[in-house]
């Protein structure tokens, strides 16, 4: 069966080294790399998860413990951040409080990514009343208030790492359903998409092998936006004190901490900013691959 | 039937549709919920007696089939009751009744500052691309878009409450004395500036990204050039010619997100002791007072409902394109 004709070294050295054969991700890939910004925010996102993967190893204070004096402030003890108004250890709050925000914004992104996809590409791929029944769900989801949304699921269902995920996925997944549908209507219309189907192919195959790759682009865009959102999402809810109870987190340690933010700055800034710092990652490796995808928009 | 009678029908059951799917949403969440509904009605409202779950439960008709139930209940919100809140003693349409209007007023004025601000910043720096200030709005509008709202507010209010304390640092006005009349807004508008302002910045960061993107596509344009060979100045250009193209997808963007404005007033009232619906949603929740914070579900799915109706009537209004068009 093997009729394609095989460049052989021989051809190769009378025609001089072929170009590396690239692939459209590979080609992104580079453009991303050379973005001074995207790879800056690669690497602080790196950092970031190190540190809340290996910190707690190498820093094991209990967050939640009262270690030291109410309000030391940061730089005069041990505990290089000082600590809060409990006396419990703000690095080790910082330390051990990624891990929660991480997780559960990782976590919400790939459900919202995923039921988005799901719910998008069948409307798209489908139309008719497929089409109209899943648009109306989407924008039934898109008049709620997302955060209220959350709010109250977490009222009436308990505060676990994993509801809150859950909770934060089914808040925010209408935009991803939207821009997916238009790609798989859009793609669909397309030539090899005809031809896929005039071989005979099923319609699950032309969905996920020949559609999904040729989409794939804006939705991973997307799908670093929405990480950004949701460990904002998770950091508010944590903030309002509707966080996991038994796990650390930033947004708790700011919630926590706001009250006495005239005795000491240090409990609610430095919490803030690990937060500012992550998203602001999330939000220059989505940039970076906005460009890398479309080298046209990069004037702007 | 004409094609604009049509259309208002059309647009009148599709909002119908979406309301009654949010009271059923409702409905069965308190239903599907872990445990007892009179006990999720009740709230934490210290510890319910016997007797007041009895009462919720034939004041509800917790034992009958579901679906009667159901109709009872679109029934009772027809009439305009949207339950009964345990905690605050008081019914839920009445809490809400009196929580909506400063919640508007912040949303609002946010919004308002969001496109204006974030336009005008948009506009030139599209105007000058490579500029010093184009580049500082990028790196500034990706620090705004990163920036958690809450801890935003809580350094405002550190800065210019406490520190330079150029604003109040709580609550909608000064409990002294008795304001009325223009004093009375003077006030309400100097305890505004904080709040509205760290509610925009994330829509201003988004709208100046967005206005600016818009607007270079706009510059490049042929009717553009039109403009500027007759001999038009370049205000005029600007502001008469490109503005209005470049202000569309600002618009549409703004509209499509006064659900997450609402969301946001939760944290920014939290912070700031705004008396609106989003504290109110905050203070419901950690009772766990089900109908309250329902009800506030409701109400906002309403308003935001309103405000995506209204803004594709502007977008119909200020784009005669796609006026035309079908009416979805």
């Amino acid at each position: 069966m093997s009729a394609v004709p095989q460049r052989t070294p021989a051809a190769a050295g009378v025609y001089g080294a072929p170009p590396a054969a690239r692939s459209p991700m590979g080609e992104a890939w580079r453009m991303f790399l050379r973005n001074r910004a995207a790879v800056a925010g690669l690497v602080l996102m790196v950092g970031i998860v190190l540190m809340t993967l290996v910190g707690p190893l190498l820093y094991p204070v209990d967050p939640f413990g009262m270690v030291w004096a109410p309000f030391t402030p940061p730089l005069e003890t041990e505990y290089v951040l000082g600590t809060d108004y409990l006396g419990r250890d703000v690095l080790a709050g910082i330390v051990h409080g990624g891990t929660a925000t991480l997780a559960v914004g990782a976590s919400a992104a790939v459900i919202s990514i995923v039921l988005g996809v799901l719910i998008g590409a069948f409307a798209g791929y489908y139309g008719g009343w497929v089409d109209a029944t899943l648009m109306r769900v989407t924008e039934f989801f898109q008049v709620l208030p997302p955060l209220l949304l959350a709010m109250v699921l977490i009222t009436l269902f308990q505060p676990t790492l994993t509801t809150i995920a859950a909770t934060i996925g089914l808040a925010s997944w209408t935009g991803v359903a939207r821009l997916a549908r238009a790609e798989f209507m859009r793609l669909n219309q397309q030539e090899f998409v005809r031809a896929a189907r005039a071989l005979s192919a099923s319609n699950a195959r032309i969905m996920l092998r020949v559609i999904l790759p040729n989409a794939l682009p804006p939705l991973i865009v997307m799908a670093a936006m929405n990480t950004g959102v949701a460990i904002l999402f998770e950091a508010g809810l944590s903030f309002l004190g509707l966080g996991d109870p038994t796990t650390m987190s930033w947004g708790f340690m700011i919630g926590a901490s706001r009250e006495y933010i005239l005795d000491a700055w240090w409990p609610v800034t430095l919490p803030g900013i690990a937060i500012f710092l992550t998203v602001l990652a999330v939000s220059l490796i989505g940039d970076g691959l906005n460009d890398a995808f479309n080298p046209k928009l990069r004037e702007r | 039937m004409t094609s604009i009678a049509r259309a208002v029908l059309y647009r009148t059951a599709h909002v119908l549709g979406l309301l009654l799917a949010v009271l059923v949403f409702n409905f069965l969440l308190i239903h599907l919920a872990p445990g007892d509904p009179a006990q999720v009605i009740a709230g934490d409202m210290g510890g319910a007696t016997p007797e007041v779950l009895a009462e919720i439960r034939t004041r509800f008709g917790l034992d009958l089939p579901l679906h009667e139930q159901l109709l009872a209940y679109l029934g009772r919100v027809l009439t305009g009751d949207l339950g009964y809140s345990f905690y605050f003693d008081r019914p839920v349409t009445a809490l809400i009744g009196q929580r909506i209007l400063p919640t508007l007023i912040l949303v609002l004025s946010a919004l308002v500052l969001a496109v204006v601000v974030g336009t005008v910043l948009g506009v030139i720096s599209a105007r000058w691309p490579r500029s010093w200030f184009s580049h500082a709005l990028t790196v500034l509008s990706l620090a705004g878009y990163s920036a958690p709202v809450f801890w935003t507010g809580i350094l405002l209010l550190i800065l210019f409450a406490s520190v330079w304390p150029l604003f109040p640092v709580t609550g909608m006005y000064s409990g002294i004395g008795d304001r009325t009349g223009i004093s009375y807004l003077i006030d309400v508008a100097h305890h505004l500036v904080l709040p509205a302002f760290t509610l925009a910045i994330v829509y201003i960061a988004q709208y100046s990204r967005l206005s600016r993107a818009a607007m270079l596509d706009v510059l490049g344009s042929d009717y553009i050039r039109t403009a500027r060979a007759k001999g038009l100045g370049e205000g005029k250009v600007i502001f008469k010619h490109a503005l209005r193209n470049a202000i569309l997808p600002v618009i549409t963007m703004a509209g499509l997100q006064f659900s997450n404005l609402f969301a946001g007033a939760v944290l920014v009232e939290t912070v700031f002791g705004w008396p609106g619906m989003g504290r109110l949603a905050f203070e419901s929740i950690l009772r766990r007072d089900a109908p309250t914070i329902l009800g506030i579900l409701f109400f906002s799915a309403l308003v935001v409902i309103v405000a995506n109706q209204l803004t594709d009537l502007f977008y119909r209004l200020a784009d005669p394109r796609i006026a035309g068009k079908g009416s979805r």
